[in-house]
């Protein structure tokens, strides 16, 4: 809402726009209420040394023929020679001439400047060179009766004055007119509220408009007066001057009266010409699906069974209810009788259309944050009194129509209020005596003794209906900043929980692995699962601001791979990327099987570097699973990949992208990958480590060296020897896995290093050679051959 | 009997002085000193002699040789060692400038690196970490909320509605939640009072993307329900954080604003030491309607909620001109931080 303090200065004493100490104490209070300024504008300022002068002659000159020379007079002294390079003067037009010495608001200084060795003594100036608006195509051409000489701003009736934009929030609908902001700033600075009081009266015959509300539910009143004696006609210099500062343009009186209340009252309302109103009356109804009507902004637009219409009598749609009217239904210079409409309409049917159909207007706004519903017979005279200023004769005839709904809300409607409920909320220690200064100013009456006041609620003010609501106004008037500063005394403790404490050692192992951690974007193209050989079975969003990003992940993959290839694309090759993230696959509960995964890919690298990726996530997490290689996910490297199975749940997935995935992503390196469920994996949390005794007695070493088929995981080999070798078992490690001459096709050599040890004694020979022996028989069961 | 001692001192005490080698010291030690050594030997003559006089002029001699050599070995030892230890330590001179790679360790993405900052001051405070889902219901992402449906407000949160239909219920009753503000729900209907949480989480709206928005960012939340909370304490709870979290030279204040979920509402701003103010969130006492929503009575208990962007701390602290260079996972901007 944009606030002119001159403007607003008519309800109270707020502030000299000259003063700009006071202009910040009105801008700061504001604030306070609530109402977050925006910025404080000064307009009106004017240039010093540009004064007002007659064109007596133009010259063109023989080399240059985009500037000419003019010949002006300040009606006194010598004739003054000018260049300019506009078009739109003309001889003996009124023209802002910045005259030698002046200091423009862009900084330039008007100098003797000589082009084709003739001097230019002054500038002539358009409307935005002199900060008047955006207006730069010519000269700013001035009222042909002009006197010369003049400053500019004294012929234009320029006086300094201040814009203030306030921010208005969805609950306060009274701050959209200024007699609410100017009630609520009044009281809260302290000054007397002057709202406007209009002393005109009902005077002429008794004339009445039939009106009709079929859909109350939509439309809760509907008022409708019959004002004679209009002439159409331009409004005061004044009227228009506050308008086009408050960003409406000045059509005609009526139109701008219309606007004014609006903008004054919070009131929106709607003139129409009563001789050319079908049948002389309104009929208030919904729209039937398809019906066609003309708005306002010239529009040819179809509604639905959910919008309302307002027909005249001849059920003829004449204006969207609320929202802007027909464009038939607009005066004309020849209305002299009007019928004027002021309304209330539901918050949420106006809502439901301005959303389905974009249409909003100024009256929208309004009438879907909440209009005073009993705020009409002030706001009918306001309009008469202000119309009368141009219209002398004009009579507001008795006999207005005033339809209802049971819709409408309750003009008294009140609260009761303990004292004890607003000290609980706030932390303060009022009495129920303090309660009246505070809310009577802005129109909450309150009434009763005791520590319970019931307190009627402004018809103004529909957002308020609770206990709660009173108590919010307190604080406001009060002030946030009196409420003091405490922190709870509590007696819980802050802190992680396992879950969260293991996910951040996730990233700790990851980071340590140079890892770094990419954050995709979780909505996908159609298709993209698809390219990535995923099922293609994923919510998808109703309304995505772009196609390319509707539909909802169901795995990290493709977005890390679509990263790795921007990153390649930029001639970076090798990166190392993580994602911790949410997907969303789709299920038939309340919401989506959503789970948080963790993805790892390793551009350039093979599936073994994602395997000690996993083995380091699980000797941190002390959390395992079962490296099955039997079957690999859709999208992975057939031969390359292997399912980690955490019981009979499927944990994720350790090996490398499919080939022809990566050759649909545009990745050119091989990328090794790590998939994992991390809620499960974070969920299944480890029980505290045990301590085993270390020995300190001397330990041997048994190299043993097998030959095993390629279709027998060395996982199962490992496990074998593991379980053979026993409690001398210390430490194991792969050490070489060899294929070629001398081990048989289809099988390779794997060798292991056995550190053997024993708590309380040292080994004897015959100690290895019974781990030997043993395992040489748990290993011949898989078909592994000792080698000597 | 003297004199071969004697000689063999100085021969020995010679070749000790001449020796150009550790190993030359352990053979002259050998040699020498040992106890099949030279000197040795000599001294298992001494019981051939005749007189007890010269059995100790020669057993004197004798020890004092073997001293004599013992302490040259020694002498001699210290000055090998000393050189053979410059000399190695010289040998393996390095200049590790050679040796400045680029660092291996990953980075941790912007948004993660101030999600933990903040959880870290709020577990200070006495916070634990909440968390919800992404997709959520209408129920708790608005009517919960106190934004029954047909609410005005509803209207404000650009909302992404999903095709996923509960079981009998209606189609476009899920959304992508627009504010972490349900997990207040969730904690409300999860557990007792007294509740100190903050949820700190990824939320989504149908905006355009600019240099300050993103259809998709982080948000924080913090909720408290205890008994006799008031305002006070959320303006001392507030002002508690910005300190913590910005450093003791910053305040913070309350304005009055609007939020359908919290009354009275506030926006709270912070003061960086020069005077300047930062508008940071939006906070508040948790609405009647809302403790009621999670099965509070509102006699019984009272709260307050908070909340504010992550990834605006991220780009303040690092100067990033444009939040989707944050989200474009370019190694490139990922490496910087």
């Amino acid at each position: 809402m944009k606030i002119l303090l001159s403007w607003l200065n008519e309800y109270g004493d707020f502030a000299d726009p000259t003063d700009s100490a006071a202009v910040e104490r009105v801008a700061d209070a504001i604030t306070a209420l609530g109402l977050e300024v925006e910025s404080v504008e000064v307009i009106g300022e004017t240039v010093e040394g540009v004064v007002t002068a007659k064109i007596n002659r133009l010259e063109s000159h023989p080399d240059a023929d985009k500037v000419q020379r003019v010949h002006v007079t300040t009606g006194a002294g010598d004739e003054l020679h000018v260049w300019c390079g506009a078009d739109n003067i003309s001889e003996g037009d009124i023209v802002p001439l910045a005259t030698l010495g002046t200091t423009m608001p862009n900084g330039m200084t008007i100098e003797r400047r000589g082009i084709l060795g003739i001097d230019s003594e002054g500038m002539l100036c358009s409307a935005n060179e002199l900060g008047l608006g955006d207006d730069h195509s010519g000269i700013r051409l001035l009222d042909p009766d002009t006197p010369l000489g003049l400053p500019y701003g004294e012929a234009l009736g320029l006086s300094l004055d201040v814009l203030i934009d306030a921010d208005v929030t969805r609950n306060r609908p009274d701050c959209w007119g200024y007699v609410g902001i100017a009630r609520d700033l009044a009281a809260k600075m302290g000054i007397e509220f002057r709202p406007p009081v209009p002393t005109f009266e009902v005077a002429g015959e008794p004339h009445t408009t039939p009106v009709e509300i079929v859909d109350g539910d939509r439309c809760a009143r509907f008022t409708s007066t019959v004002i004679s004696g209009v002439e159409v006609k331009p409004s005061p210099d004044w009227m228009a001057n506050r308008l086009t500062a408050a960003g409406m343009r000045p059509i005609s009186n009526v139109v701008d009266v219309s606007n004014y209340v609006m903008l004054e009252l919070n009131q929106p309302n709607h003139a129409y010409d009563l001789d050319t109103l079908g049948g002389g009356g309104f009929r208030i109804r919904l729209a039937n699906d398809g019906e066609l009507l003309t708005t306002l902004d010239g529009d040819a637009r179809t509604f639905t069974g959910e919008d309302l219409f307002i027909c005249d009598a001849n059920d003829t749609p004449i204006g969207v209810g609320g929202i802007m009217g027909g464009l038939d239904s607009e005066i004309s210079d020849a209305t002299t009788t009007v019928a004027l409409e002021i309304a209330w309409f539901s918050l949420v049917g106006i809502g439901q259309t301005v959303t389905r159909t974009s249409l909003r207007s100024e009256a929208s706004s309004r009438f879907e944050r909440g209009v005073d519903p009993y705020g009409m017979p002030n706001a009918v005279l306001r309009f008469a009194e202000l119309l009368s200023e141009t219209c002398p004769d004009l009579v507001v005839h008795a006999g207005g129509a005033d339809a209802q709904s049971d819709f409408l809300p309750a003009a008294e409607r009140s609260v009761d209020v303990r004292v004890g409920a607003v000290n609980r909320l706030l932390g303060t220690d009022f009495i129920a005596d303090d309660l009246p200064a505070l809310l009577d100013p802005i129109g909450y009456t309150v009434s009763g003794v005791g520590d319970t006041r019931s307190v009627v609620l402004p018809t103004w003010r529909l957002d308020s209906t609770d206990e709660v609501d009173v108590i919010e106004e307190v604080a406001r008037h009060h002030g946030y900043e009196k409420l003091g500063k405490s922190v709870p005394k509590s007696t819980v403790h802050g802190g992680l929980t396992p879950h969260q404490q293991r996910r951040r050692l996730v990233r700790e192992v990851l980071l340590g692995l140079g890892i770094s951690e990419a954050m995709p974007n979780p909505f996908l193209a159609p298709g993209t699962l698809a390219k990535a050989k995923l099922s293609p079975e994923a919510i998808s969003i109703t309304n995505p601001l772009v196609m390319e990003e509707s539909v909802l992940r169901t795995s990290l993959r493709p977005g890390l791979l679509e990263a790795l290839a921007f990153n390649e694309s930029h001639r970076r090759t090798g990166v190392r990327l993580y994602e911790i993230g949410h997907v969303y696959p789709p299920s038939d509960g309340e919401l989506p099987a959503e789970y948080e995964a963790l993805t790892v890919v390793l551009a350039g690298e093979e599936a073994p570097a994602a395997v000690a990726v996993w083995r380091e996530l699980v000797n941190t997490l002390g959390a395992g699973a079962r490296v099955d290689q039997s079957r690999a996910p859709a999208g992975l490297h057939p031969t390359r990949t292997a399912t980690l199975q955490a019981g009979k749940d499927p944990l994720g997935a350790v090996g490398e992208v499919a080939p022809d995935v990566l050759a649909a992503f545009d990745v050119h390196e091989r990328v090794a990958i790590l998939e994992l469920d991390l809620d499960q994996l974070l969920g299944r949390a480890p029980k505290p480590t045990q301590w085993k005794a270390t020995s300190r007695q001397p330990s041997s070493d048994l190299d043993l060296a097998f030959v095993l088929p390629n279709d027998t995981p060395a996982e199962k080999l490992d496990k074998a020897i593991r379980q053979a070798a026993g409690k001398l078992l210390v430490d194991m490690s792969l050490f070489d896995v060899y294929r070629g001459a001398g081990v048989a096709d289809g099988s390779r050599s794997l060798a292991y290093r056995l550190r053997l040890q024993a708590i309380d004694r040292s080994l004897t020979d015959a100690d290895i050679a019974d781990v030997r022996r043993g395992v040489e028989t748990a290993t011949i069961k898989l078909g592994a051959e000792l080698r000597s | 009997m003297i004199t071969d001692i004697i000689a063999a001192k100085d021969a020995a005490l010679a070749d000790i002085k001449a020796a150009a080698s550790l190993e030359d010291i352990v053979a002259l030690t050998t040699r020498y000193a040992g106890k099949k050594g030279e000197l040795a030997a000599l001294k298992k003559q001494l019981g051939s002699l005749d007189s007890i006089e010269q059995k100790k002029a020669a057993g004197a001699a004798v020890n004092d040789a073997m001293m004599a050599v013992d302490v040259a070995i020694d002498a001699r030892r210290a000055v090998l060692s000393a050189t053979a230890l410059a000399e190695q330590v010289e040998n393996e001179r390095l200049d590790l400038t050679e040796f400045m790679g680029a660092p291996t360790r990953g980075h941790a993405h912007l948004a993660t690196q101030a999600w933990e900052r903040l959880e870290d001051v709020f577990v200070g405070l006495g916070f634990r970490v909440a968390e919800g889902p992404e997709v959520e219901t209408d129920w708790h992402n608005f009517e919960a909320l106190n934004m029954p449906v047909g609410h005005p407000a509803r209207g404000e949160w650009d909302t992404l509605f999903v095709d996923h239909v509960p079981p009998g219920g209606k189609p476009g009753s899920t959304v992508l939640r627009t504010h972490t503000s349900p997990v207040q729900i969730r904690t409300m209907l999860a557990e007792e009072p007294p509740i100190y949480v903050v949820a700190p989480g990824r939320v989504f709206r149908r905006d355009t993307p600019d240099a300050t928005h993103m259809p998709v960012f982080h948000q924080i939340e913090g909720l408290v329900i205890d008994r006799n909370i008031t305002m006070a304490d959320l303006a001392g709870t507030i002002d508690a954080f910005t300190k913590a979290y910005f450093g003791p030279g910053f305040n913070s204040r309350l304005r009055p604003s609007y939020f359908p979920f919290t009354e009275p509402s506030a926006e709270f701003d912070i003061q960086r030491p020069d005077g300047s103010w930062i508008e940071l969130g939006g906070s508040g006492m948790v609405h009647p309607n809302v403790l009621r929503a999670g099965g509070l009575d509102p006699e019984e208990w009272s709260g307050f909620a908070f909340g504010f962007g992550i990834d605006r701390m991220a780009i303040m602290r690092h100067g990033v001109a444009d939040i989707r260079e944050m989200f474009a996972d370019d190694i490139r901007f990922l490496e910087q931080f």
